[in-house]
């Protein structure tokens, strides 16, 4: 059957082509469009019945009518894979962008990615060190772990993602990560900006680029991210990979996904977006994780720009409900001048608890975290009092506190975009920080951290 | 139309079949790889299923098998300590026939077929046996005992039955018009199994959470939702009453929710031991694990398959505690198959009838008198995930309108790290009035004035606070200076429980009684001191105080508070004295 060409279009709505009288067509089929000036699109198969295709075209439907031929593959879309994967750049499709060769597969995986047993799971505990004292300390990135950035347009939110991708590292061993890195509907700028730095420090012949720039067509940002996450399956699941997926920007994908639900005459949701776009992110960002029986691991950085700044929109939310925490960009922060602009208050690292201790980081950190995170809240909300009633009326306690959430954002928060602290240099800093609070204030620190970590009692 | 038909069309979890001689919720098999499936929507010759699977690169004319059988459970030995799917099949089972990842097209019995369970039969020859009635038993785990119990629906004379040792299909009994009884029987999900009436709730499921079982506290058999926005709290509150809360049986559902959460409940669990019976957690649970990237119409079904188990339970006389974590998801997973059969949405997309069936779903909860004439329970406990943490959407409202209990989780106590984040000032429960005898009872007469005291305090520092934002507090009198400080004490003290911390974990209601008095100890004496002449920052800051709050992380704390409180009240008095 795959091979027969039809010319029984008799709709185009948006990026979706109707077509009737086919022999049947399985459900996700891929589909190749001819058009009259010979010009090939590609799609797959949304809706089907005896009567009536629905195919979504990824490069949209401008330039096809109702003569275009339509060819059924046979099969739904999959993914060449191999090792030689490793070092290629790849457009949003996964044809080859570099020039290189077409990838020799040594196999095919289907890219909508089955669910991993949950059974067959294993709970993430390895530390990565990122060399970010915010993240390292406050917001622990854990192996295998799915934790996004949420920032917004203008905000420094992919220096800190390559930096992290330059950086990261397991303290407990010394294996490298590849890094699949995904664009969606990016600029060339922004591509640009990561290609370079990947290339520059060598990283670009560890990674895996997919690539879909604001200019490639729209409804194809719906596949990238599963080629991406496919490839880092089987790099993980298979070749033993330690694999760091970024992928940016989830906010142009979940605008692709809206288009469709829009053509589709689908009944939105909040805001637009489709009712079930909670199950489709959770059909990415579950792709992470580590499994029993198998060395690898996927560990997803995903990066999205929370439109007109609000974590209560649909894709910051639904995304945080499935992630396991969230890193919070501040343009409050990045106004100040400060890089990496984190507010380490609402962002959150679900796994850093069952992590973060005297075998992976140190004994201390819990202890640390969680009084610079309090005192660093207290002094922050003091400054609202303080603009009322003036700095003369707080106590000693909270004049101190005050102060503390000041040198928190300039020695603590900031640092060089090349700066890589060790967790070490991250928590003696802490310590030098809050000792400029009085420790009968420091309620959160255990008394025998105290004795062994604070500068007072130091040598 | 025939047991066999064809597929006509396929939009994603949603087949439509020709030709299919079907009933609804019929369980069907869909296409050339045999996904399971139920019928949901009957149009003319049309059968509308929704697939249990990946339809992916099923083609129409493919053929659809009716079954024959409405989608049902297994019931017996060998529920407990499993995980399943949203569908009953053991997940363990699908790794070993499936691997890693979950494919598809493949049958998992949600019983082991081949295992042997010792029978003690309690039942004898010439019996009169009726539906529901306990015929034998078999020690299931460790701690449960699992009752055999005749199918409901099912009566007759005991012609024979003999203890020994039996898979749960082999015929352990058998009545004199031949009807052979297995341990094992099946009931369809979507109906509840009976039972003789329903009781008015008068036990508290003590969870060990302070703020939970003094301020808002559950009854055996009641309904409680936990609405929250993400991050604040409601996996760690579900799975702390799984862990601690004194149910005999626990059903934990993750529905739509994270693969991770469920296998830290699988590393821990069996771990964990039940301050209840001193044995590993494990032994009374059975989990579901429909994960948000498993297939929606499974989820749909996850919570379904749930309440049927622990419905089970109960019917042999067992205080059974269900978590959905979340039934957002298990309505999200309605909404999106209502869409696809291009139903007439209600409010925000969801179908009209999602009320109703939240109520449906809730109503099974309850306490009850089982068909053998014993005490039985099933206590629910929803997690609801309103969209950007507003409860103003339908889920939460269709939940609230329903259960008694309401425990909301807040943003911005979360944000403080205070946890768990439940805000003491918008939850309620409407349980007190029938479980005061109870608590009076077996933990102290004037239980009921104590807590109305504490909420009286954490209510007049809300109206407080809201004077301390304008002018800072130093400008407010010393008696109310005094009423903040004690009602920190109340939320930092007794309304902050780490869920992660070794002893602080679980709290008995007896040491939380002593907890509460101590407060209000503080409160009467600090009062006293200060009126005696006192310095309120000397009055308040006896190091005694502290030592008392910290000890609550220490083992053994409850024969202790009485010594410490004394200690503080000697140490205030003396504060006193010094001016
Ligand atoms: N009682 C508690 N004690 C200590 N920490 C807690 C407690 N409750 C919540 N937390 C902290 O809050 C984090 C988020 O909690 P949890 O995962 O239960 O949120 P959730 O409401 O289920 O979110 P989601 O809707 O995204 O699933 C936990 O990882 C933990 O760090
Ligand atoms: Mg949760």
């Amino acid at each position: 059957m795959a091979g027969k060409e039809y010319r029984t279009i008799t709709d185009v709505k948006g990026p979706l082509v109707f077509l009737n009288k086919t022999e049947p067509v399985a459900f996700g089929e891929i589909v190749e469009l001819r058009l009259n000036d010979g010009s090939m699109k590609n799609g797959q198969v949304l809706d089907t019945s005896d009567d009536l295709v629905v195919v979504q075209v990824f490069e949209g439907t401008a330039g096809v009518d109702r003569t275009t031929g339509v060819k059924f593959l046979g099969d739904v879309f999959k993914l060449p894979v191999s090792k030689d994967l490793i070092g290629r750049i790849l457009d949003g499709a996964g044809r080859p962008r570099d020039g290189g060769p077409e990838i020799i597969a040594e196999g095919k995986a289907d890219i909508i990615g089955a669910a991993i047993n949950p059974y067959a799971r294993q709970s993430p505990h390895d530390f990565i060190q990122t060399g970010i004292s915010a993240i390292d300390c406050c917001t622990t990135l854990v192996r295998g772990q799915k934790l996004p950035i949420f920032s917004a347009s203008g905000l420094p939110h992919n220096d800190i993602a390559l930096q992290i991708a330059r950086q990261a590292k397991l303290t407990a061993s010394d294996e490298e990560f590849i890094v699949v890195f995904c664009a969606m509907g990016i600029t060339a700028e922004e591509y640009n900006f990561f290609r370079s730095d990947l290339e520059r420090t060598g990283a670009l012949e560890n990674a895996v680029l997919f690539v879909n720039l604001a200019d490639d067509p729209a409804v194809e940002r719906l596949i990238t991210p599963r080629l991406a996450l496919t490839a880092a399956e089987y790099l993980a699941f298979e070749q033993d990979y330690h694999v760091l997926v970024i992928y940016t920007d989830v906010t142009n994908y979940c605008d692709a996904l809206r288009q469709i639900g829009a053509a589709r005459e689908e009944v939105p949701g909040r805001r637009g977006y489709p009712g079930y776009m909670y199950t489709d992110l959770a059909m990415l960002y579950e792709r992470a994780g580590l499994v029993k029986g198998k060395k690898g691991s996927i560990t997803q950085f995903p990066i999205l720009t929370m439109p007109g700044d609000d974590i209560t929109h649909p894709i910051p939310d639904l995304s945080g409900y499935i992630t396991e925490g969230q890193i919070v960009i501040s343009r409050e922060l990045h106004g100040s001048g400060i890089y990496p602009p984190i507010n380490v208050l609402p962002s959150l690292s679900r796994l850093m608890g069952g992590t973060i201790g005297e075998e992976t980081t140190r004994e201390d950190h819990k202890s640390v975290s969680d009084q610079m995170y309090a005192a660093y809240a207290q002094g922050r909300e003091l400054r609202g009092l303080v603009a009322i009633v003036g700095e003369d009326a707080l106590n000693e306690r909270d004049k101190q506190l005050l102060a503390f959430s000041g040198l928190f954002e300039d020695k603590f928060l900031r640092q060089g975009r090349y700066e890589d602290r060790s967790i070490d240099e991250t928590l003696d800093l802490c310590w030098e920080l809050m000792s400029t609070i009085e420790t009968k204030y420091l309620v959160r620190l255990d008394q025998q951290w105290i004795d062994k970590y604070h500068p007072d009692n130091k040598e | 139309m025939s047991k066999n038909g064809q597929i006509y069309r396929i939009s994603g979890p949603v087949v439509t079949a020709i030709g299919l001689d079907a009933k609804m919720y019929d369980v069907v098999r869909v296409g050339d790889e045999g996904l399971m499936g139920e019928v949901i929507e009957l149009h003319g010759e049309k059968a509308v299923i929704q697939v249990y699977e990946d339809t992916s690169g099923v083609r129409p004319g493919e053929p659809v098998t009716n079954t024959g059988q409405t989608l049902s459970v297994q019931l017996g030995p060998g529920l407990l300590t499993q995980i399943y799917d949203g569908i009953q099949r053991p997940l363990p089972i699908l790794l070993e026939k499936m691997g890693t990842f979950i494919t598809r097209g493949v049958d998992a019995d949600g019983l082991d077929q081949e295992k042997k369970w010792t029978f003690e039969a309690t039942a004898k020859k010439g019996d009169k046996v009726e539906g529901g009635q306990v015929i034998g038993t078999v020690q299931e785990t460790e701690t449960i005992v699992h009752k055999i119990m005749i199918p409901p629906n099912m009566n007759g004379t005991i012609k024979s039955i003999k203890g020994g040792d039996y898979t749960v299909s082999e015929t352990v009994c058998v009545l004199d018009d031949g009807t052979e009884i297995a341990m094992m029987q099946r009931w369809p999900v979507r109906a509840p199994r009976p039972y003789k009436q329903k009781y008015a709730p008068d036990t508290p499921l003590v969870t060990g959470m302070r703020i939970l079982d003094f301020l808002f506290p559950l009854a055996k058999g009641g309904a409680a939702g936990i609405p929250g926005p993400f991050g604040s709290g409601k996996t760690v509150t579900q799975q702390s009453l799984a862990k601690y809360s004194d149910a005999q049986i626990v059903v934990y559902i993750g529905c739509g929710e994270r693969g991770n959460e469920m296998t830290e409940v699988l590393d821990e669990f069996p771990e964990l031991i039940d301050p209840n019976t001193g044995k590993p957690l494990m032994n009374r649970t059975v989990m579901i694990a429909n994960t948000s990237n498993m297939p929606v119409a499974a989820r749909e079904a996850s919570v379904y398959t749930g309440i049927t188990i622990a419905e089970y339970f109960r019917d042999m006389g067992y205080d059974v505690a269900l978590m959905a974590d979340s039934t957002s998801r298990w309505a999200e997973a309605m909404r999106e198959i209502s869409s696809r059969l291009e139903e007439m949405p209600g409010e925000e997309g969801y179908p009209a009838y999602l009320s109703s069936r939240l109520a449906e779903f809730y109503e099974r909860a309850g306490r009850v008198e089982t068909l053998e004439g014993e005490d039985g329970s099933v206590t629910v406990i929803g997690a609801v995930s309103p969209p950007g943490g507003d409860i103003s959407e339908p889920v939460s409202q269709g939940t609230l309108r329903i259960v008694k209990v309401f425990w909301g989780l807040d943003a911005p106590l979360a944000r403080q790290r205070h946890f768990p984040a439940i805000n003491w000032l918008n939850s309620y429960s409407l349980y007190p009035q029938s479980l005061d005898q109870w608590f009076k009872d077996n933990i102290a007469s004037d239980f009921p004035e104590i807590r109305t005291e504490i909420s009286g305090l954490l209510q007049i520092e809300a109206e407080l606070q809201e004077i301390v934002q304008l002018v800072g507090s130093d400008a407010l009198p010393v008696d109310q200076q005094l009423t903040l400080e004690v009602a920190r004490m109340i939320r930092e003290y007794f309304l902050q429980q780490n869920a992660f911390h070794d002893v602080d974990c679980f709290t008995g209601v007896e040491q939380q009684y002593l907890m509460a008095k101590a407060i209000l100890t503080f409160q009467s004496e600090a009062k006293s001191a200060i009126e005696a002449g006192g310095m309120l920052e000397d009055v308040v800051n006896v190091p005694a105080r502290s030592n008392l709050m910290r000890a609550r992380f220490e083992d053994n704390y409850l024969n202790r508070i009485e010594g410490l409180v004394a200690e503080m009240t000697k140490e205030i008095a003396a504060a006193a004295e010094e001016n």
